[in-house]
């Protein structure tokens, strides 16, 4: 079975890793097909920016970008009055986003998940520049509507990714979130 | 072991582990991250390579000419207006029958300035005598550095070798990749021991003038070393698929056995259009694909159905599709598209369109005029 997600945040918030920790945990769960790109432009830090996993059970040979995705993942909810992050959204996909608030206060019309991703990284001192990276937990939250991507999995890929400390920190900031995610 | 990675570090690892001993190489995007992860490479002594810096991608390609006349593997990699800059070494290269593998990762030639993809760089070199391969996923990409290697090293071939592939689809694209162990990969692929080196203990005279007669035999020995280069790729890619479990050749055919139509397209677009395929073929279309992994030689041989639809990234001006007009008059119903132009996106979706489109004898620039 064929998933297919966008990731949208901006320039610098990471998108593009957590698309690749996404798909390096996919691949050690025993996915034979993954795939983690970013969409094919100049990118600017603060501008608006989109990155694809493809996670299959099956080799994958779709190599054009993802128009219909199963899931929407927002790293940063200011970017959805300037984007339509819904657009191409398949009618019961799922749309995560990284805000304090519950799924029942938003009422999209989409399947909604919710993870306060920004405190998760405070709490987990995951800061660049005094900013909170939301990267990392936010796939922590995501794995939580995938099946067959395992957290242990994604903790590895997270401890390979950043080294030492920052590692550690990050990969419990998965956990955190894995576990707070509101569905 | 499998790793995950992009096709550009794919392409630094697979250089590294065929034991390239000098690499030349000038950064441009889409391709940056070969040259860095190369460097790296050398830098940290995982390569044992003479990692030389140059001012531009003409001197990358004369310091490979240089390395490689002195028996020694080379690589270098490029895109778009750096290969562009190597045209008049690309050709010294080949005509001095020298056994240099690059990689070009295929960008769009501005004006209007465009990093996307596009296959009109590579295109453009396609009568310097490189061999020139076009990969459809990060391990073919692998696979086919490795091999080009053994295949432009062959005595019976002697002639440099161009792998391509598509420009961030691709190239910053994250896939799964098969990589073997270093000495399964050093028993397929021996040390480089070249017929004749420039050497010091031996001299000899390189790049004469060289009277017309001459010439002409020097240039009719490389059309048929590209000739007998069709064996080489065809037992080269057996050997891999025996070690290694991946079979390759000229070309490689999809669902064609009882095919009405075949879709004859390369590169990343060869990887897509086997979803078309699969599509169409749930539909009841008895369709099939050709992907054409090399396009020098052409495997004119390795292509004779009766009605061929034909997807490029490329155009001759003046002319049109290139391959569709390599292959006009050799095949007796061709349909020829020029699709994805400048990066534009080509699912599979646009590949069953321009099948169904083909059946109501179109062709074309997808999407901008068919008729």
């Amino acid at each position: 079975m064929l998933k297919e997600i966008i990731f949208y945040g901006r320039g610098g918030q990471g998108a593009v890793t957590a698309a690749n920790l996404l798909a390096s945990a996919a691949l050690k769960s025993g996915n034979k097909g993954v795939q983690a790109f970013p969409f094919f432009g100049a990118e600017r830090r603060g501008a608006p920016v989109k990155a694809f996993a493809r996670i299959s059970n099956e080799e994958i040979f779709l190599r054009s970008q993802i128009r219909e995705p199963d899931i929407v993942v927002v790293l940063d909810t200011g970017i959805m009055d300037v984007i339509d992050v819904t657009q191409g959204l398949k009618e019961n996909g799922t749309i995560l986003l990284n805000t304090p608030r519950n799924p029942s206060e938003l009422s999209l019309p989409y399947k909604t998940a919710t993870v306060d991703a920004t405190t998760i990284a405070i709490e987990n001192e995951i800061l660049v520049g005094g900013i909170p990276v939301v990267n990392t937990p936010m796939v922590g939250a995501l794995i939580r509507l995938l099946d067959g991507v395992k957290l242990e999995a994604l903790q590895e890929a997270v401890m390979e990714r950043f080294k030492g400390r920052a590692g550690e920190k990050n990969a419990n900031a998965v956990k955190v979130a894995y576990e707070k995610v509101k569905l | 072991m499998i790793v995950i990675d992009t096709a550009n570090h794919i392409s630094a690892l697979a250089a590294k582990m065929a034991r390239a001993r000098v690499i030349a190489a000038y950064p441009i995007t889409p391709q940056t991250t070969v040259v860095e992860k190369l460097a790296e490479y050398v830098e940290s002594g995982e390569l044992d390579a003479e990692f030389i810096r140059v001012e531009s991608e003409h001197s990358a390609m004369t310091a490979c000419i240089a390395a490689e006349a002195m028996g020694v593997r080379t690589f270098t990699a490029t895109a778009s207006h750096g290969l562009l800059l190597m045209h008049e070494m690309l050709h010294w290269a080949g005509l001095a029958r020298l056994p240099i593998v690059m990689v070009n990762v295929n960008r769009a030639i501005g004006p209007g300035w465009n990093i996307w993809s596009d296959a009109n760089d590579s295109m453009a070199q396609r009568d310097t005598g490189w061999l020139h391969f076009y990969c459809s996923s990060n391990q073919e990409v692998y696979d086919s550095i490795i091999m080009a290697y053994k295949i432009a090293e062959s005595q019976e071939v002697m002639l440099p070798a161009m792998i391509c592939y598509d420009g961030f689809i691709l190239s910053h694209t994250s896939m799964p990749v098969e990589v073997p162990e270093q000495s399964k990969i050093d028993e397929f692929l021996p040390e480089f021991k070249p017929a004749w080196k420039i050497d010091v203990e031996n001299p000899i005279t390189h790049g004469n003038i060289v009277e017309p007669h001459y010439y002409a035999r020097i240039r009719y020995d490389m059309q048929v070393a590209m000739e007998r280069a069709k064996k080489i790729i065809e037992e080269v890619g057996e050997e891999w698929g025996k070690k290694f479990g991946r079979d390759y050749g000229l070309v490689q055919e999809y669902k064609c056995e009882d095919a009405d139509y075949v879709i004859l397209t390369m590169a990343s677009m060869a990887a897509e259009a086997k979803v078309a395929v699969d599509e169409l073929r749930n539909k009841g279309e008895k369709v099939g694909l050709v992907n054409l992994r090399t396009h020098r030689p052409m495997p004119f041989e390795r292509l004779k159905y009766d009605k061929i639809i034909v997807i490029e990234r490329a155009v001759s001006f003046g002319l049109g599709g290139i391959v569709y007009n390599e292959l006009k008059g050799r095949v007796p119903e061709l349909y020829g598209f020029i699709a994805g132009i400048g990066g534009m996106d080509v699912s599979y979706r646009d590949i069953e369109r321009m099948y169904e489109l083909a059946k109501e004898g179109k062709d074309g620039w997808y999407p901008i005029e068919v008729k």
